[in-house]
């Protein structure tokens, strides 16, 4: 199988989706960055250089860049979903959906059950999240359990190239508005991606590797700490099975029951914050359904209850890491 | 009043503030380079007259508010350019602790309500300070900066139509450098920034944004009508953008010619130079002692900040909240 990067498998899937169904139109501010001006069409290829190519393939009124006015286009997405047409709308940090909330949480969470069922919402929302990059407290969080609070918001939060294909082109051709989260941090990890096109169903986790010892449930960015903790603890003799969720909403709560109550020792990686998060909510889950087979209390490795950091030293420090997720884990199963 | 009726010592600390500014700008460009200087930064080179012209009419205690490209406003403001080095190095001794970066300095004591991340969340907040000003009575006013894209946020609206009910003591300035990150001015506007303005009743001032002293005799109207309790004013300034959006930008959408036109015929600094030696006011000799005064400065700071420790780990979760909880 060809070898990709992240940035690359999003760019297909985009190409693939919008190639087939002419309703799939794109908007967000700099999606090709440069328009209007005297310079280099599509300089930007879109902030991050995922949506670069498409302007060419297919032409600015289906490819719009937007003014900075996420309340309007963000809204105008919804209202195009309700109406005939799949738009993806694009939030360059997932921080600025701060200025667009009630078009994402009271508008296009809500219209398919207020108006009883009667409406459908086929609406992407991609954002790009996560710490790393030292760009401060404003560009940096993860805001992911805002959105997974939310009923009638699905919510997707890729960890690997494969993934970011299938579940992208799974988002688009999904009838509900869904929230698709990009870590900045894993654009250019490389691996396997199909060329065909492919989709992988919402609520279905991911095994990232399978071990006996301890469960660890790790979400986007975090699936590579989870990892390396993984292989650290398989040289001092401890086998870790990793789960991934791949989406918080819906969430598989069957494979991650079914793991711990075979496994017993759960430790959850999770670069939110830890108040009221995903991390607590599957803790609780877990606690709620299957406490009898759980040999130790679960461990929570995550940020802390605080807003990013610039330092470089203190983000590092911010992030969880390889080393806490060990930690955590030789504690439960040393028990 | 004709701005020329600055004072010698006046028009020297003009100029020597829109150098440092340059100077500051180019050195961190260079400081990027070498990694030093994590993260990304929005350079303000090229606007520098704006912000000087604007703040030269403000008092220390007058507040400013202002935007992701906030170095410019900072130091015309006053704020200290030791620590503002230092905090784009991230370091303990940084206008924020290390905590802040680039987008996020601040320094209330000089009244600088921070620069900011979200683009026109300025606008509102510095509303807010001129409504303290005007209810406590301090004769204060407020000064928010934006930028072109700014003015298509429905937030910026929201904000005019705010200060002209409430006759805030309150100056927009729009800095229309032409572009909001790589997307040009007139692919995302429509009509003119200036009838949004007047819709609100707000009178509006557009000014070269290369030239102090336009900017300054502007600066000067609207100060006064706000001092006077005449409510807001906005300026609309036009200004050229040296530096791509970020210092990680290649800027290839805007060509060669027109990026070297810019700097050709838009320098506020030559123009200056141009204006002050026509009346001779100051001396050419002089302005180069400043332009190596600012250099030394500059370089004093990079050194200082190169040098001073990194915050502890411990900081990572003070100042949260008052007292952790
Ligand atoms: C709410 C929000 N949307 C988008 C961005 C990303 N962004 C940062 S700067 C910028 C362009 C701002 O343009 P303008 O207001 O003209 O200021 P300039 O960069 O030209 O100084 C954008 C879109 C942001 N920081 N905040």
């Amino acid at each position: 199988m060809a070898q990709k990067s992240f940035r690359q498998a999003l760019n297909e899937a985009l190409h693939f989706e919008m190639g087939r169904d002419p309703r799939v139109i794109m908007m967000g501010e700099d999606l090709t960055g440069g328009a209007g001006a005297n310079g280099v069409k599509d300089a930007w290829g879109g902030p991050f250089g995922v949506t670069r190519g498409l302007l060419d393939a297919f032409g600015p009124e289906r490819i719009r860049d937007t003014p900075i006015s996420e309340a309007a286009f963000i809204g105008a997405a919804a209202g195009a979903a309700l109406t005939g047409l799949r738009p993806i709308a694009e939030i360059m940090f997932v921080d600025f959906a701060g200025v667009c909330l009630d078009q994402i949480m009271n508008q296009a969470a809500k219209f398919r059950y207020m108006f009883g069922g009667r409406a459908k919402t086929p609406l992407v929302i991609r954002a790009t999240y996560g710490a790393g990059s030292r760009s401060g407290s404003q560009h940096t969080q993860a805001l992911y359990p805002i959105f997974t609070h939310i009923p009638g918001l699905k919510v997707v939060i890729p960890s690997t190239p494969y993934d970011a294909k299938g579940l992208l082109l799974q988002a688009i051709r999904d009838d509900d508005p869904v929230i698709f989260l990009e870590h900045k941090m894993l654009y250019d990890t490389v691996g396997d991606v199909p060329d065909g096109a492919y989709t992988i169903p919402f609520g279905e986790a991911r095994v990232a590797r399978d071990g006996k010892d301890v469960l660890i449930i790790a979400i986007g960015r975090m699936v590579q700490v989870a990892e390396e903790a993984a292989r650290k603890l398989a040289s001092e003799g401890i086998s870790a099975a990793i789960i991934d969720p791949r989406t918080t909403s819906p969430l598989d709560e069957d494979t991650l029951l079914d793991f711990t109550e075979t496994i017993g020792r759960v430790v959850i990686v999770d670069e939110a914050n830890p108040r009221c998060s995903v991390a607590t909510d599957i803790s609780a889950l877990l606690a709620d359904k299957c406490f009898d087979a759980l040999k130790a209390p679960i461990k929570l490795v995550t940020a802390p209850h605080a807003p990013v950091p610039y330092a470089p030293n203190l983000e590092d420090a911010y992030i969880p890491s390889a080393d806490a997720v060990v930690k955590a884990a030789t504690s439960i199963v040393k028990r | 009043m004709s701005a020329l009726q600055l004072s010698h010592d006046e028009l020297v600390n003009v100029y020597r503030t829109m150098r440092t500014i340059r100077r500051f700008e180019e050195r961190v460009m260079q400081e990027m380079a070498t990694g030093d200087i994590p993260g990304n930064t929005h350079l303000y080179a090229g606007q520098e007259a704006s912000a000087v012209g604007v703040c030269l009419q403000l008092r220390d205690d007058d507040y400013i508010s202002s935007t992701h490209r906030g170095h410019g406003h900072s130091i015309a403001k006053g704020v200290d350019i030791d620590s503002m080095m230092a905090e784009l190095f991230g370091r303990a001794s940084g206008t924020c602790g290390g905590k802040g970066g680039s987008q996020h300095i601040a320094d209330l004591r000089k009244g600088m309500l921070g620069a900011n991340g979200i683009v026109a969340a300025g606008a509102p907040i510095t509303c807010g300070a001129a409504l303290s000003a005007k209810l406590l009575g301090t004769g204060q006013v407020a000064v928010a900066f934006a930028g072109d894209g700014a003015m298509n946020e429905g937030v910026m609206s929201e904000s005019f139509n705010l200060a002209k009910i409430w006759m805030l003591p309150i100056i927009f300035v729009i800095e229309d450098n032409g572009f909001g990150e790589a997307t040009a001015n007139a692919f995302v506007s429509a009509g003119s920034f200036t009838r949004r303005a007047e819709s609100y009743d707000i009178p509006t001032i557009e000014v070269d944004g290369t030239d102090v002293f336009s900017v300054y005799a502007a600066a000067g109207e609207a100060v006064e009508r706000a001092r006077a309790g005449g409510g807001p004013t906005m300026l609309h300034v036009h200004v050229p953008r040296y530096y791509g959006h970020y210092s990680g930008d290649p800027d290839t959408y805007r060509t060669p010619e027109e990026k070297a036109a810019m700097r050709r015929e838009r320098d506020c600094l030559s123009n200056f130079r141009q204006r002050v030696k026509e009346v001779s006011l100051v001396e050419t000799a002089e302005l180069d002692a400043v332009d190596e005064q600012v250099e030394a400065a500059i370089g004093r700071a990079v050194s200082a900040a190169r040098a001073a420790p990194f915050p502890p780990t411990s900081a990572l979760t003070t100042d949260v909240y008052v007292k952790y909880l």
